[in-house]
């Protein structure tokens, strides 16, 4: 299947925000396109959740404009075509009384709308999602007694239980170990191109992030990059972000 | 031992009990899991003031401290999204200036000749036909409005942020489900009292939730705790001549010890 690159899903026109007095981001503009597997990166502080959270209408800018599918983001009404998976960490709580398939189930919720239950249809696709990826036989475990990796995976399902286009993840692999940040990431890249959905994710990883995704922006209260992430890599954009930590966070694994 | 049943205060209570006891878990649950717990408390504490309105007033005091709980939970929600002042401080502040108008009320109308420690400790006796059908009604209503919006109650209560992205009207259900306590709560005066509302919504709860089961099964766990603390306190209290309340809640505890006691054990 042929992905349309050129067709823009989310257009950030000229965005400035600041918290009070305190800038967060200055004149970003940046277009993603259906298919795009981004990674956005960047210090801490330098606007990376901001945007996110802009993007997903959760956040107003003071200035610029943003459209979603053609349409401006005030306007947007058809906010099933996105998933999202949460910062686990933050905000999670782990004694929460709920099972993987619960959990699974809430990502219908929004699709479904207000009065109507979930049909056998739902419970299919809920099944779906489960075994997309690789939960099924977790279904009825409590979300508090899996495996950070694992409740990682059961928050994608609940992503793709939506039947989104688009799906955000706010720093997913905080707390998940290597070995299981790798499957976690064959994952990513399994619904970037067999399932053809677009990825946005958040890392502070910069090097391993950079060999999986297949665009990088550079966030430092500007937009500093955007491109694929070899040039990056190549230039100097790491001193420029990071200052001298950047080559130590590069050769820590 | 059928005898109980030839009372018709005890037949009342036992009705308004069951009732109280099958509504309140529904509301429990999602207090104890949004770490609204504190909200009952205040609520419970408008409600006295409530309540003295209407004793002071002669109208039954069930629905001025339903006007006045009501009222305060919107007002409460309002100041806790504004964020113009600490979320708790907001609590304390309607906690305290409440149980100040209550106190001064009761001055006024120097006293009042219907025992006001029923009001704060439960006393079954005092609940009457017309607050049965009162209990009924607004049971039910609470009841059907937390069935029908049950999937984006649980949803938002696990995670908020999620729930907006996902389109749902996060913060009309805040308000509505602020709105559904405060009416629980005021309904519970009757049976369990004032000062210890917020135990019979919180207790079942946190009994079920140390049985680590999936949401629905732990409402299910709560229901049961709930409806067996209540007719079991309610007889005791009859035939030992206590406050129906007071039983009611140490019986919970007791429930709440036991399963700890055994969830340890278990671990060991």
């Amino acid at each position: 299947m042929s992905i349309n690159h050129q067709k823009n899903i989310i257009e950030v026109k000229n965005i400035s925000f600041s918290y009070g007095d305190v800038e967060v981001l200055k004149n970003i503009t940046l277009d993603i396109h259906k298919g795009d597997y981004i990674s956005l990166i960047g210090p801490n502080g330098g606007g990376k959740t901001t945007l996110l959270k802009i993007m997903l209408g959760l956040i107003t800018p003071q200035i610029g404009e943003v459209k979603l599918f053609g349409k401006n983001i005030n306007n947007f009404k058809d906010w099933s075509k996105f998933g999202y998976v949460p910062q686990k960490a933050i905000n999670f709580d782990p004694l929460f009384p709920v099972t993987v398939r619960e959990v699974v189930a809430m990502g219908r919720y929004g699709k479904k709308g207000l009065l109507k239950w979930l049909n056998k249809k739902d419970q299919e696709i809920i099944d779906g999602a489960l075994a997309q990826v690789e939960m099924t036989d977790h279904a009825n475990r409590l979300i508090g007694n899996l495996s950070s990796g694992q409740q990682q995976r059961v928050f994608i399902a609940r992503a793709l239980a939506g039947e989104p286009e688009v799906i955000f993840l706010d720093e997913p692999t905080v707390g998940v170990d290597v070995k299981n940040q790798e499957e976690f990431y064959a994952l990513l890249t399994h619904l970037n191109t067999k399932l053809n959905i677009t990825l946005i994710i958040i890392s502070h990883d910069v090097d391993v992030i950079s060999h999986q995704v297949t665009e990088l922006a550079c966030l430092n209260q500007t937009l500093v990059y955007h491109g694929e992430p070899k040039k990056f890599m190549k230039g100097h954009y790491l001193d420029e972000l990071y200052g001298e930590s950047a080559r130590f966070v590069a050769h820590n694994h | 031992m059928f005898e109980i049943f030839q009372y018709g205060f005890i037949v009342r209570g036992l009705e308004a009990g069951i009732l109280i006891g099958l509504i309140a878990p529904l509301i429990g649950i999602f207090l104890v899991l949004r770490r609204y717990s504190l909200i009952a408390d205040t609520l419970a504490h408008v409600s006295l003031a409530g309540v003295a309105v209407g004793l002071l007033f002669k109208i039954n005091p069930l629905w001025t401290a339903l006007g006045a709980s009501a009222l305060s939970s919107i007002a409460i929600e309002r100041l806790r999204i504004s964020k113009k002042i600490y979320g708790e401080t907001a609590l304390s502040i309607f906690l305290s200036g409440s149980l100040a108008l209550a106190v001064v009320i009761i001055g006024l109308a120097h006293g009042f000749s219907v025992d006001l420690f029923s009001y704060l400790f439960g006393s079954i006796i005092t609940v009457k036909q017309t607050d049965v059908f009162l209990i009924f009604g607004l049971g039910a209503l609470i009841a059907i409005s937390i069935l029908i919006f049950y999937k984006e109650l649980v949803y938002i209560a696990f995670d908020e942020e999620a729930a907006t992205v996902a389109g749902l009207p996060v913060k009309l259900f805040n308000t509505l489900f602020v709105l559904l306590a405060a009416i629980m709560i005021a309904i519970s005066i009757p049976i369990i009292g004032i000062l210890l509302i917020s135990a019979l919504l919180v207790l079942p709860t946190i009994t079920a939730l140390q049985l680590k089961k999936g949401f629905k099964t732990t409402l299910l766990w709560a229901e049961i705790i709930s409806i067996f603390s209540i007719i079991s306190g309610i007889i005791t209290s009859f035939y030992l001549n206590i406050s129906s309340g007071g039983t009611i809640v140490l019986i919970m505890l007791a429930i709440f010890g036991v399963v700890l006691l055994i969830k340890n054990y278990d671990k060991k």
